[in-house]
């Protein structure tokens, strides 16, 4: 899959990696993020 | 999935369309990487929210798949996901989403 | 340290579970759910757990401390079906108390006669509340016919014991949500369970109430009418209930990272000589109970997310009374605004950047307090171990520190972390359910040193994207190197 030019979701948790984390990380592949978000469970 | 994020999850694909969508994941572990993948891609399997009986169909990976991580900056993924590769089991968790996106 | 100044202890603790199985459906998750599919709430009444349960239950006996945390990781799961037998509901430094004991309370606790209960119920509660003398002519009773007048007279919730209704709690005002009966009843529950663990805690330090000069409550509860939602204060409240007539207070917010914020303030207040005595405290999370149900229910395990927890925490001077375990304020980790929100950001300013300034390693800390939430209640729903992972990351770091090995993992976590054993009640699992434990490890000389690691979700709140973060050293009296 190649994320360059697609437009991301990114669906991120606390204890693992979050949501701007991964924005940060799919921006750096060429992707559009176009929603970004951290899930707290606790 | 928080039900707020499903709803908005689904608002994005109806409104914009799914055709050039990806789905990544950022969960420590496999039982829940399994789960928000299956949301987005056969539905909630929880019947709780906006997504379920949804199938979004939509491509899910998980940031710890050797395809998405080369694609990435390498010193902003040693930093963001360094950590995760070393503690996570990250067979596990690529197989989990692997099983929804397949 | 300041050398002129006191040096700040963690003196005593005290925690309680307040079994609540039939606020669970006032829970938000349950009040939610319930109001759209009512047949969930018969489901969710079945799947309750007699008070027998929950107190023999490993991680309550965990929690008030009659089992120690390693007890549990050798308890096979479920554990709710691998009970302990037999089982009481005092522990060294806790207890649980029934659902009567609670409305009782929350009887005595109520200044504004915002809860009428039944005169049964009023005896049942008087019969299971030890204590409060001075407050216990409050646990009175009305009959049935006026407490039906009630309901039906004013908007409210109704309160059930043993399948009846059996209290109702009034809104105040119709046009503040603020003021609402459920906005209250989460209030009123918070200081009743705080306003206990307040009370054994002294008891416990066989300090009298009058010593206590400063309270800091750090629960999660938005207490203020309108005009300042959540702006207000518990602490005076609680004191005042348990007799702190010389104490004033204020509230420490940071969502679950509150309390080490709130016991770092306290130990800072304390060597800054501001204060000699401080009780760091915080009620139990109404909006929390049931709140994954659906995931039980759909698993076929109890509703686990039964109890209301409180804490409270004595901070002083060392050496005051004797007893206690040392509060390294120039141990103390923070997560700037500036560090980022990676994993490896975080526990590098909380648990790194402390140590190092105080030229110890990770492995120096004998015993890690993360985020301590039973995993019994988190997995069903698909949201993992999370102390496990807590501490799987921990360890990864002392890897990429090159502290240990990348094959020694497992034992860093077996050694110097411990199972989830708290309740999912906001505040209260992040770090501090160990402090009882590490109190109890100090005095016998089986811990030298604990390092207590909380995180809080800030960008719940949608406010900002951060996450936030705190964390202190315990240490037992005479244990450092000189």
């Amino acid at each position: 899959m190649d994320l360059k030019g697609r437009r991301v979701v990114a669906i991120g948790e606390r204890e693992g990696v979050t949501g701007p984390s991964l924005k940060l990380l799919a921006e750096s592949a060429g992707a559009d993020v176009v929603f970004s978000v951290t899930q707290c469970f606790v | 999935m928080d039900l707020e994020d499903q709803a908005n999850v689904n608002r994005l694909a109806e409104t914009s369309g799914t055709d050039d969508m990806v789905v990544l994941l950022g969960q420590p572990d496999a039982n829940s990487a399994g789960l928000f993948a299956e949301t987005v891609t056969r539905g909630d399997p929880t019947w709780a929210g906006p997504l379920a009986g949804v199938p979004l169909g939509l491509p899910v990976y998980h940031v710890l798949e050797p395809e998405i991580k080369e694609q990435m900056d390498g010193d902003l993924y040693d930093e963001h996901v360094g950590l995760m590769e070393l503690s996570a089991d990250v067979d596990e968790i690529i197989k989990w989403v692997a099983v929804c996106r397949d | 340290m300041n050398p002129l100044g006191p040096t700040p202890a963690i003196l005593h603790a005290s925690y309680v579970l307040a079994h609540a199985p039939d606020l669970v459906r006032y829970g938000s998750k349950p009040v939610r759910e319930i109001g759209r599919d009512p047949s969930l709430l018969p489901q969710v009444t079945g799947s309750l757990r007699p008070w027998d349960e929950v107190v023999a239950y490993p991680p309550n006996q965990v929690f008030i401390g009659n089992l120690v945390p390693d007890d549990l990781a050798s308890i096979p799961r479920p554990w709710y079906e691998n009970r302990i037998d037999p089982a009481g509901s005092e522990g060294p430094f806790g207890r649980m108390v029934t659902q009567p004991a609670l409305y009782g309370l929350m009887k005595l606790c109520d200044d504004f006669d915002l809860l009428a209960i039944d005169g049964e119920l009023a005896d049942q509660a008087g019969a299971d509340l030890a204590d409060f003398d001075h407050r216990r002519g409050r646990i009175t009773g009305v009959d049935p016919a006026e407490l039906r007048a009630m309901a039906e007279a004013s908007n409210g919730l109704d309160l059930h014991q043993d399948g009846r209704r059996a209290g109702f709690i009034r809104t105040v005002h119709d046009q503040d949500e603020s003021l609402s009966a459920s906005v209250l009843l989460e209030n009123l529950v918070c200081k009743a369970t705080a306003v206990l663990a307040v009370s054994d805690l002294l008891r416990r330090a066989r300090l009298a109430a009058g010593e206590i000069d400063y309270l800091l409550n750090c629960g999660e509860e938005a207490v203020g009418d309108r005009y300042q939602r959540g702006g207000g204060s518990l602490s005076k409240a609680v004191g005042e209930v348990v007799g702190c007539v010389n104490a004033t207070g204020s509230d420490v917010k940071a969502f679950c990272s509150a309390p080490v914020h709130a016991l770092i303030a306290a130990g800072a207040m304390v060597a800054a000589g501001v204060h000699r005595y401080v009780v760091v405290l915080g009620g139990g999370s109404q909006a929390k109970l049931g709140m994954k149900f659906g995931a039980h229910l759909r698993s076929g395990v109890p509703v686990m997310e039964d109890c209301l927890a409180s804490m409270a925490f004595l901070v002083g001077p060392t050496g005051a009374d004797g007893d206690g375990m040392g509060l390294r304020l120039d141990l103390a980790g923070k997560h700037p605004i500036g560090a980022g929100s990676s994993p490896k950001a975080v526990y590098e300013a909380l648990v790194v950047e402390p140590l190092v300034r105080a030229g110890l390693r990770m492995t120096d800390i004998d015993r890690y307090a993360v985020e301590m939430h039973n995993p019994e209640i988190t997995e069903p729903g698909g949201s993992g171990d999370v102390p496990k992972t807590n501490y799987r990351t921990l360890a990864a770091m002392a890897v990429l520190r090159r502290e240990i090995e990348r094959g020694d993992m497992d034992r860093f976590v077996a050694e110097r972390g411990m199972p989830g054993f708290a309740p999912t009640q906001g505040h209260i699992p992040a770090g501090v359910p160990y402090l009882g434990h590490a109190l109890e490890a100090m005095r016998h000389g089986s811990l030298d040193r604990a390092m207590i690691v909380a995180k809080g979700s800030l960008f719940l709140g949608r406010m900002t994207q951060l996450v936030d973060g705190v964390s202190f050293v315990v240490e037992r009296p005479g244990s450092r190197p000189s």
